[in-house]
């Protein structure tokens, strides 16, 4: 008797709280966990999606294939007996991704880390340059963008233009040259730098001024201020921008398919991961491959996440050291 | 000492404005040059066309395929607004639990949410498109809405939640005692007050439907159905060859109006909404 009135009392007390939850728990199961589960499986399959009842399971043969190169191979005898070629693109691929990200990620914070402190004065009228400075983060990521970018580094583009008035001759074409297209899109990314300067500058507000003031009293130099308090103080507002940044910018996509013009740009150049994997997964149907390829992703971002966080106990401070 | 920072001050504002003329020029001189004659848009600089026209918007609008840029306007505003009421039911109702509910697993099921926070798409990116594709979906705009009101935008969830936490439990506690229900509390409280979190909300759920490419690239197949970004990709083409350039640059400019329009409108709610949660960009 009393055990039912306790089954009863439960499912009255979490009826309705997973009711006002039931909406996020179907989308959780079925467009989350089920497809991140599925994933993992196809992984292990040559899953093509225009013929989907030949699927084998083939192992770890698309691990093989993204990997091969660095082994030195070039093909291998698969799981079904198959010849199967290694992706001669696929390290290209990362190593497109790798290099954005190392470089882009930082010069945008910095970027964003010294603008902050420059607008962080009493100044007037500085709401009006914030928004001057959001404008490039609140369009960067349309396919307009993205078009008008590859019009400015066009061999007879705007920036060409502008050059070629600074007195320069033999201008290449940015965006077709392979030493320079991708330095086009890191570009496009560090010009956004509009959203993380706006955080930044929130954070520096929180700073009170008595540290500086009291900091000028002994004699402290601004440079010494602004890595003696100024960092220390905003370090846990670095680092959840940095994770951000970080996870989105390996997954960057849209620019690099409209520079690119569908493809990873001349000598695959702009061949980023994402793109590699649409192509792979949506031009040539290799699903199982694809979802290996995510997979991989998933780890790296994970990886890399970790490394954050783990570096964080030797450079973030949480509270103030008196 | 009086003048220093009056001469410092001058120097940051010489400075940001510099930098700031040099950010935003891209954006005017593409605004500007949709109104220049096609002839006259490759290499030119300035700012100021002599002889403004707007041949670029009427061949522009006419689109493509038989499709003019009427249907992909009207197209992405209806995906858009539709997303932006999916993400508002789902998401608050979602962060309401989390934030004054007690039930069984609300840790667990917040640790979940917060892990799918970081999780990259790709990696569901598959096995969703296999799944839309035997429900016949792939062509329609159903696999870029129904997600929407599943909420699976968890950092609108996430948003949500931190807002209605900061709200006083004052009035709840009173709405209870007098014998109002948690769907009583949560619609007649909980939603007028946690306003400028929906706001906030609503505002980048529009904006990232209507920026997003690589969703409307998958699933919208033909081009009466396409959004204003997937249509603009083609029109502008695999090699970038087209003729029409002014046509395109006019449409790209037309593209970024809503972003304009509401930014410019709910500003704080940008500020506000970046500023509290990071939202990334």
């Amino acid at each position: 008797m009393l055990k039912t009135s306790n089954i009863s009392s439960f499912f009255r007390r979490n009826t309705v709280p997973y009711m006002f939850l039931a909406p996020w728990l179907v989308g959780f199961f079925l467009l989350t966990l089920y497809p991140l589960l599925y994933s993992l499986g196809l992984s292990f399959t040559n899953y093509d999606f225009t013929k989907p009842d030949s699927t084998q399971w083939i192992g770890l043969d698309n691990y093989q294939k993204m990997f091969g190169s660095v082994f030195g191979l070039s093909e291998f005898i698969g799981s079904t007996g198959e010849i199967v070629r290694v992706d001669p693109y696929y390290m290209k691929s990362l190593s497109v991704t790798l290099t954005y990200v190392f470089v882009s990620v930082p010069l945008k914070l910095i970027f964003a880390l010294a603008v902050a402190v420059l607008m962080n004065q009493k100044l007037r009228g500085i709401s009006f340059y914030r928004v001057v400075y959001y404008i490039p983060t609140l369009l960067g990521g349309s396919v307009a963008i993205a078009v008008l970018w590859r019009k400015l580094f066009e061999k007879d583009g705007l920036v060409n233009a502008f050059l070629g008035a600074l007195g320069f001759t033999d201008l290449p074409s940015w965006i077709t040259n392979p030493n320079f297209a991708l330095w086009t899109l890191i570009l496009l990314t560090v010009w956004q730098f509009g959203s993380s300067m706006i955080i930044f500058l929130a954070g520096l507000k929180q700073i009170p001024q008595e540290y500086y003031d009291a900091a000028s009293v002994d004699g402290a130099t601004k440079v010494r201020q602004f890595f003696s308090i100024t960092i220390p103080l905003l370090s846990p507002v670095i680092l959840f921008t940095l994770v951000i940044q970080i996870i989105s910018a390996f997954q960057v996509f849209t620019q690099a398919y409209i520079i690119g013009g569908g493809k990873g740009g001349v000598l695959n150049s702009t061949l980023f991961y994402t793109l590699h994997l649409y192509i792979q997964g949506w031009t040539y149907h290799q699903m199982g491959y694809a979802s290996a390829m995510a997979w991989v992703l998933l780890l790296i971002i994970g990886v890399f996440t970790a490394i954050v966080f783990r570096s964080s106990d030797w450079w973030v401070s949480y509270g103030v050291g008196e | 000492m009086r003048n220093k920072p009056v001469l410092r001050h001058t120097l940051t504002y010489l400075f940001i404005t510099a930098l700031g003329l040099f950010m935003i020029y891209p954006v005017i001189w593409m605004i500007t040059s949709s109104f220049k004659p096609n002839n006259m848009i490759f290499s030119d600089a300035a700012l100021i066309t002599t002889s403004p026209t707007l041949e670029n918007y009427i061949s522009g609008w006419r689109g493509y395929a038989g499709t003019s840029f009427q249907t992909f306007f009207i197209n992405s505003l209806v995906m858009c607004l539709v997303a932006v009421v999916g993400n508002l039911i789902s998401c608050s109702m979602a962060a309401y639990a989390f934030a004054r509910l007690q039930f069984a697993g609300k840790r667990f099921w917040f640790a979940v949410m917060m892990i799918t926070l970081m999780l990259p798409g790709h990696v569901t990116l598959v096995p969703r498109y296999i799944l839309f594709n035997t429900f016949d979906w792939v062509g329609s705009y159903l696999p870029i809405i129904v997600p929407k009101f599943l909420a699976t935008d968890a950092f609108f969830v996430f948003l949500l939640v931190q807002f209605i936490r900061s709200l006083p439990k004052e009035i709840e506690e009173a709405a209870i005692v007098d014998g109002c229900t948690k769907l009583g509390v949560f619609l007649r409280i909980i939603i007028p007050l946690a306003t400028p979190a929906l706001v906030t909300t609503a505002l980048f759920t529009f904006l990232w439907t209507w920026d997003d490419f690589f969703n409307h690239l998958l699933y919208l197949t033909r081009p009466e159905s396409f959004t204003v970004s997937r249509a603009l990709r083609t029109f502008v083409g695999d090699a970038g060859a087209v003729s029409n350039w002014g046509g395109a640059l006019a449409m790209a400019t037309l593209s970024i109006l809503p972003a304009f329009i509401l930014f410019f409108t709910l500003q704080r709610y940008f500020v506000q909404g970046i500023s509290t949660t990071g939202i990334k960009g």
